[in-house]
């Protein structure tokens, strides 16, 4: 089996006194996706942004491909454009196309031509169903069609991993269903993935392993079938009753 | 739940094909669109009879007023106005020239000083602060006073290879003032631009450079747009301001014309040239912000 696209081990974060992440663990084999479930202010976010350099880290080791991100003497550049990244609230740059904002990136970092990265963004456009809202701006899109957008910006630049954090949160349940087939779609093209999320069905579709995270710990991890209909620790048992009430399972 | 939902989209669908078939006004909206069009002829009959009268009554009083003879004789006549026109307009040309040299080196000097405001980097602190005073500092002081210290000051120096010109260092006096209040608008564009942008813009590898320039500045200038074309318009004037150190721009001809005849028609003629610049120039501006809070506003129905 080959090394792990992602490797965390002991992480701890904490803003001022408060300890946000700790004893924070798990690794995430190439093609396959880790859906971290939880509370609000669990600590998912925080987890996705440290990953992506966005948050520094207190202790602990991340690895991406084997190589330690952890390092100060990294440039965070260079991480990054092995990481993809989408966003609870899409932001997409107002002031560009749909193309442009799926271009920027692999023609500024990448260096691809102008017409290379075009034909790049055109392909996407194409498969996702949205190459007839290439030329608008992003606020003449639905939410929906705005989240895809943003995936299809992250995916353009081939990253190794890709990281959800909440991509459907901001969204009505109409508009969640078009968002969730797309990061299905990459799933099954053996794209890697981390996701936060509170769409348990989506969990159980997608993930080949669940973590429950709860004040910064993970508090119980397993496959998605074990985690999600026969949770062991009470407190995943508590907070998956929750979720049920609130009809999001 | 979803259900019920789906029921309200589909719904909404047949309300929607309904409303595409052709449409006829009931008798009821007929009616109501004709007691509409009475009313709106009502209120402009109502506005014009108002304005005539107000207005003609302000005209009146003013004509038939004991001082309306000296006051057109003193400041609106209007061959002597007509005669001295063409040194004014010579003397606005400087105005014009000024702006747009001053306007260049403030958009640029400005930038810098926004840019070293609001970076992070360790390295450039000693210049954030000095950026800092320099802003606290020039938009402190009266205009006229840096005007003053520099057209006079500098020359008192005596260093050789500096310029005596008062027209460069007018110029340069309106770009000092000027780039401390620039600078600051710029850099509350740059401030507003949400820290989430930024981030997206990271997490795709872009650099703090590329950032700055493809994502951060085009949104951060967009929208102060109009307050710089605000500050353009006072800069217009202001460029007037230089004649105290003997430029000969519009006012300065102005002032000679009517030191020499006693009539100060040519001052109103200065006025009005400025006018017909400041004035198209204002309506532009007040157009950009009406277009730019539409499109915000639409940008929160979508």
């Amino acid at each position: 089996m080959s090394a792990p696209v992602l490797e965390i081990s002991n992480l701890r974060k904490s803003f001022g006194d408060e300890v946000v992440l700790q004893n924070i663990s798990f690794s995430v084999p190439v093609h396959t996706a880790t859906v971290f479930i939880g509370a609000s202010g669990s600590g998912k976010s925080t987890l996705l942004r440290c990953i992506n350099l966005l948050d520094s880290v207190d202790d602990g080791v991340i690895k991406i491909d084997g190589e330690d991100i952890t390092d100060p003497t990294i440039k965070s550049d260079q991480v990054r454009r092995k990481l993809g990244m989408v966003f609870q609230a899409f932001n997409l740059f107002p002031h560009m196309t749909v193309r442009k904002n799926i271009t920027l990136a692999p023609i500024q970092v990448h260096g691809l031509s102008k017409d290379e990265a075009n034909a790049r963004a055109d392909e996407l456009l194409n498969r996702f169903g949205l190459m007839e809202k290439a030329d608008q701006y992003p606020d003449r899109l639905s939410g929906g069609q705005q989240q895809r957008v943003a995936i299809i910006r992250s995916i353009a630049l081939r990253p190794r991993l890709l990281l959800l954090d909440e991509i459907t949160s901001a969204l009505d349940p109409v508009l969640v269903n078009e968002v969730l087939s797309t990061v299905r779609d990459l799933k099954n093209d053996g794209m890697t993935m981390v996701l936060a999320t509170h769409e348990m069905g989506f969990a159980k579709q997608v993930a080949d392993e669940v973590c429950y995270l709860e004040a910064g710990q993970i508090v119980e991890r397993g496959s998605a079938q074990q985690m999600i209909e026969t949770p062991q620790d009470q407190r995943t048992i508590d907070f998956l009753k929750r979720v049920h009430e609130a009809g999001r399972l | 739940m979803s259900s019920t939902e789906q029921g309200a989209v589909s719904d909404d669908g047949d309300r929607a094909s309904a409303f595409s078939n052709t449409w006829e006004p009931s008798a009821l909206e007929i009616s109501r669109r004709k007691v509409r069009k009475k009313q709106n002829q009502r209120n402009t009959l109502i506005a014009i009879f108002s304005t005539v009268v107000v207005l003609g009554t302000l005209i009146t009083l003013l004509v038939t007023s004991p001082g309306f003879k000296s006051l057109t004789d003193t400041f609106f006549a209007w061959a002597y106005g007509v005669e001295v026109l063409p040194k004014i307009i010579l003397g606005f040309s400087t105005n014009v020239l000024l702006t747009i040299i001053a306007s260049t080196c403030v958009a640029i000097f400005g930038m810098i000083i926004a840019l070293t405001r609001t970076s992070r980097s360790p390295a450039l602190l000693p210049f954030r602060i000095l950026a800092t005073a320099y802003v606290d500092i020039f938009r402190g002081i009266p205009m006229l006073l840096v005007i003053l210290l520099v057209g006079f000051g500098i020359p008192a120096l005596r260093i050789s290879g500096l310029t005596n010109n008062v027209l460069i260092l007018g110029t340069a006096a309106v770009v000092i003032t000027y780039s401390a209040y620039v600078a600051e608008v710029l850099r509350s564009g740059i401030l507003t631009v949400h820290p989430s942008q930024r981030a997206a813009a990271r997490s795709l590898g872009l650099s703090h450079f590329q950032t700055l320039r493809f994502v951060v500045l085009p949104q951060a200038l967009r929208r102060v747009t109009p307050p710089l074309l605000n500050d353009l318009v006072s800069l217009i004037k202001d460029t007037g301001l230089v004649s105290i150190l003997g430029v000969t721009d519009a006012i300065r001809a102005a002032q000679i014309a009517s030191s020499r005849s006693f009539n100060y028609t040519p001052y109103v003629m200065a006025a009005i040239i400025f006018l017909l610049i400041t004035i198209p120039l204002t309506r532009f501006t007040d157009r950009t912000i009406r277009r730019s809070i539409e499109k915000q506003n639409a940008q929160g129905l979508a």
